[in-house]
Formats: C-alpha cells, sequence, structure tokens
C-alpha cells in the first residue's frame, strides 16, 4: 500500500498557506518575486514513488516575465546605493533577453536609460518587449553567441567608461544575492522545509548558486544539482555549457552536489508534453530543467524535487522551439491511442 | 567549386577554431557532407539521426534561412555564402 511521507504531508499543509498576494503597490519593481509553486502531477504519474514530488517555481509571474527580474532589481538597489548609478547616466549590459527585459522595465520604472547587447538572434519577441520599455538594443554578431555580446559590451564601456553603470550580472554578487534574498526563502517556505533537491538551469548560475546557497544554510542536506546543455551547440536558450563558454565570475562549480547535461531535443519535447499535461507554457530553459527534476526524482524513494521554471513561453512562439512540433504531436498521439486502446477514428 | 562557410564559436572545435572554412557541392547536403569529410565529427551537431537539420539549427544561404528556401536540398553556386548560426545567443 502506497504511503504518505512525513516530509509529504509537512509538505501539503503548508503549501497551501504561504502564498499571499500582494495587496497594492506603488512600482511594479514591488511586485517582483513571491511567485508560485506548482507541483507537476499528471505529466509525473505513474513515473515516481509515492513519497516523490517534483514542484515547480513559475517565474513567468514576475511582472517583467521572467526569474530576471530579481537580480535586476538587486544589482539595481544595490547600484544606486553605492552612488554607481546616478542621473545622467545609463544602465549597459550584455544579455541574451531575460535580463534585458527585466532591465529594461526596471530601468523605465525608475526614470534610468538602458541599452542592452545582444546577439542578432534573440528572439524576435524579447528585442520587442526591450523595445517596448524605451531601452535601445544593440546587436552583436549572431555567430559569436553570447561571448560575443559580452566582449562588445566591454568595447563599450571601454571607450566611454563614465558614461555607463554596468550591472554585469555575470560577475555582480547581487545576482545570487538577490536569490539567496527571495528565491531561496521563498521554496523554503512553500515546501515547509521539505525540499531534498534543488535543481536549476545555468545561465549566469545566479538562481543556483544563490538559492542553493540558501536552501544549504537550512538543511545542509539539501542537494543542488545544476542543468546545463548536453553540448556546447544547443538550442536551450537562457542556458550556458560552462566548459565551453566564459565561465561566469559569481560561478562556484564546488557548491554544486551534481550537474545535469540535458540534449535539446529532450528539453524542447519535455516544453510541449508541459503543455499538453500540465497546461503550462514554458520557455525551453524550464523544459530543460523539468527533464533533469524528473530525472533526479525517477532516482529518488523519497524527497521533494524543487525546480525553476524561469520563464512561460510566449515569447517563443516564433523560435525553433516550435519546429517540429506537429510531428511531435502526431507521434505522441499515437502512442497516447495505442496506451488507451482506442481505434484511431474514434479520435478524430 | 569551393565554397564559403561560416562556423559559429560552438563549432569550431571542428575547424580548429577557424571561423570561415570553405567546402564543396552543389546543393546544402552535398556541402555539408563534404563539410564532415573535411572536419569530421560536424555533421552529427547539424543533422539528426534521419539526416535532417536538428530544430535548432538554422543554416541560412546568402542570408536567406534555407528552411524558407528548398531546406537541404537548396541548389548552391561557386560564390555562395553559407551560415551556420544557432537558434540561441545563449546566456541569459
Amino acid at each position: 500500500m502506497a504511503t504518505i511521507s512525513q516530509s509529504s504531508r509537512r509538505l501539503r499543509a503548508d503549501a497551501n498557506a504561504e502564498i499571499v498576494p500582494t495587496p497594492r503597490a506603488q512600482s511594479v519593481i514591488e511586485l517582483i518575486g513571491n511567485t508560485p509553486l506548482l507541483e507537476i502531477t499528471r505529466l509525473t504519474e505513474g513515473l515516481l514513488r509515492p513519497g516523490v514530488r517534483i514542484f515547480a517555481k513559475l517565474e513567468g509571474f514576475n511582472p517583467g516575465g521572467s526569474v530576471k527580474d530579481r537580480p535586476a532589481r538587486k544589482m539595481i538597489e544595490i547600484g544606486l546605493a553605492r552612488g554607481e548609478l546616478r542621473p545622467g547616466k545609463v544602465i549597459l549590459d550584455s544579455t541574451s533577453g531575460n535580463t534585458g527585459i527585466a532591465l529594461a522595465m526596471v530601468g523605465a520604472a525608475l526614470g534610468y536609460p538602458v541599452e542592452l547587447v545582444m546577439a542578432a538572434n534573440v528572439s524576435r519577441e524579447r528585442k520587442k518587449v526591450i523595445e517596448a520599455f524605451g531601452a535601445k538594443p544593440i546587436y552583436s554578431d549572431p555567430l559569436e553567441g553570447s561571448d560575443g555580446a559580452i566582449r562588445l559590451c566591454r568595447k563599450l564601456i571601454e571607450a566611454d567608461p563614465g558614461r555607463y553603470f554596468k550591472p554585469d550580472q555575470y560577475n555582480n554578487e547581487a545576482n545570487p544575492l538577490a536569490h539567496f534574498e527571495t528565491t531561496g526563502p521563498e521554496i523554503w517556505r512553500q515546501t515547509g522545509g521539505a525540499v531534498t533537491h534543488f535543481v536549476a538551469g545555468i545561465g549566469t548560475s545566479g538562481t543556483v548558486m544563490g538559492a542553493g546557497r540558501f536552501l544549504k544554510s537550512r538543511n545542509p542536506g539539501v542537494k543542488v544539482i545544476a542543468v546545463e546543455p548536453d553540448d556546447p551547440m544547443h538550442g536551450l536558450e537562457g542556458l550556458k555549457h560552462m566548459a565551453s563558454s566564459i565561465v561566469p565570475g559569481i560561478y562556484r562549480e564546488a557548491e554544486l552536489d551534481d550537474k545535469i547535461p540535458v540534449s535539446t531535443e529532450d528539453a524542447y519535447e519535455m516544453v510541449y508534453a508541459l503543455g499538453q499535461f500540465e497546461g503550462l507554457l514554458v520557455g525551453q530553459s524550464s523544459g530543460a530543467a523539468m527533464v533533469a527534476a524528473l530525472k533526479i526524482a525517477r532516482s529518488l524513494r523519497e524527497g521533494a524535487v524543487v525546480t525553476v521554471f524561469c520563464d512561460f513561453g510566449d515569447k517563443y512562439l516564433s523560435t525553433n522551439l516550435w519546429i517540429g512540433w506537429q510531428e511531435w504531436r502526431r507521434e505522441h498521439l499515437q502512442r497516447l491511442i495505442r496506451k488507451w486502446n482506442v481505434s484511431a477514428s474514434a479520435t478524430t | 567549386m569551393p565554397i564559403k562557410v561560416r562556423v559559429p564559436t560552438p563549432l569550431r572545435r571542428f575547424t580548429a577554431g577557424v571561423d570561415e572554412v570553405v567546402a564543396d557541392g552543389d546543393s546544402i547536403k552535398r556541402v555539408l557532407e563534404d563539410l564532415e569529410r573535411r572536419h569530421p565529427g560536424i555533421r552529427e551537431r547539424l543533422l539528426d539521426d534521419s539526416g535532417e537539420l536538428r530544430r535548432f539549427v538554422n543554416v541560412y544561404l546568402n542570408g536567406e534561412d534555407i528552411r524558407f528556401l528548398n531546406q537541404l536540398e537548396s541548389k548552391v553556386k561557386d560564390g555562395d555564402d553559407i551560415s551556420i548560426v544557432p537558434a540561441i545567443a545563449g546566456g541569459r
């Protein structure tokens, strides 16, 4: 007979009590964080042992639409407090999108101009959103990827160092600090301290470092696991293949318990499955996170695996993520039809 | 009939770090086959098991996405310019 574990009972009781909506705010900046935690149940049905559960932190609920609102706010807050950002300065950084959107949003809300260097092949929707917030995009060579954007950004600053404030998400400790102060504590509260594994993708590594550090400070037994693309040549926007990239200054590999490589194809198919089984449209990095979370969860006898879905999927609808979707859907439906033992004609 | 092929950073480990190489062929498919002969290992990064272009790989022929041309069968002639571009930029 399946039994509900101690940790699961604790978790269910606490999970319902914690999410309190912000009653009123005077700036979108105040609405950052406090995102919901969703248990993934339909997709995992029959795949996990009874005492094992998977939860996803839905960062798409942030006002800028992604997890990046958190570090953007923190980096700018600390920049202002130290006087590095002050009237007359321009916020400039290199970003493939979500951080750019977040910086543009926070900059607009505070009245600071924002300029963003990004590889020209980031998705069209992202470019538009950034422009909608009044920020200026500067494009770098798409063949050089995010490293090309980092290098171009350095050049711009060298040419006129006094003009800019560079949040520098790859090397600014305010980035992991944002997650240490918000994402980590939220997960701790939302799981009633029952979290056993924290699984998050690495882009700058801010989320996995900061939230992981907090969770380990509360319970040293929590395993912190990073998710990365399985090859330097990949299609997981937002994630970095560490061994072949400029390693972020905030990254401390020694603090990780494990690193799980995920293929682009598996991550894309997980995005499709999350849409169909959970009613959740997310981006490709969330697909990768879920693939890794499921892999970990399936190896456990008991535990609460928490992962982070960095954003929702609307801004990727025009991207390669959805190439091959129709074929997947047909194949997938065939599998379902066989499983449910109904005739093909009954479903059309 | 050498065709110029621009190679993105993540694939330069197959081209000794070079960002632009040459390959022969009268279609994208043939050019990619020749590219594999010259730089072994590059093919499986571009094509899946059934020989189709992997979803996250974009190939541009003179600036046009081959998915909007004749896919891998798109004809290539002397002096054409091919770029291989991953669908994403990496980093957040």
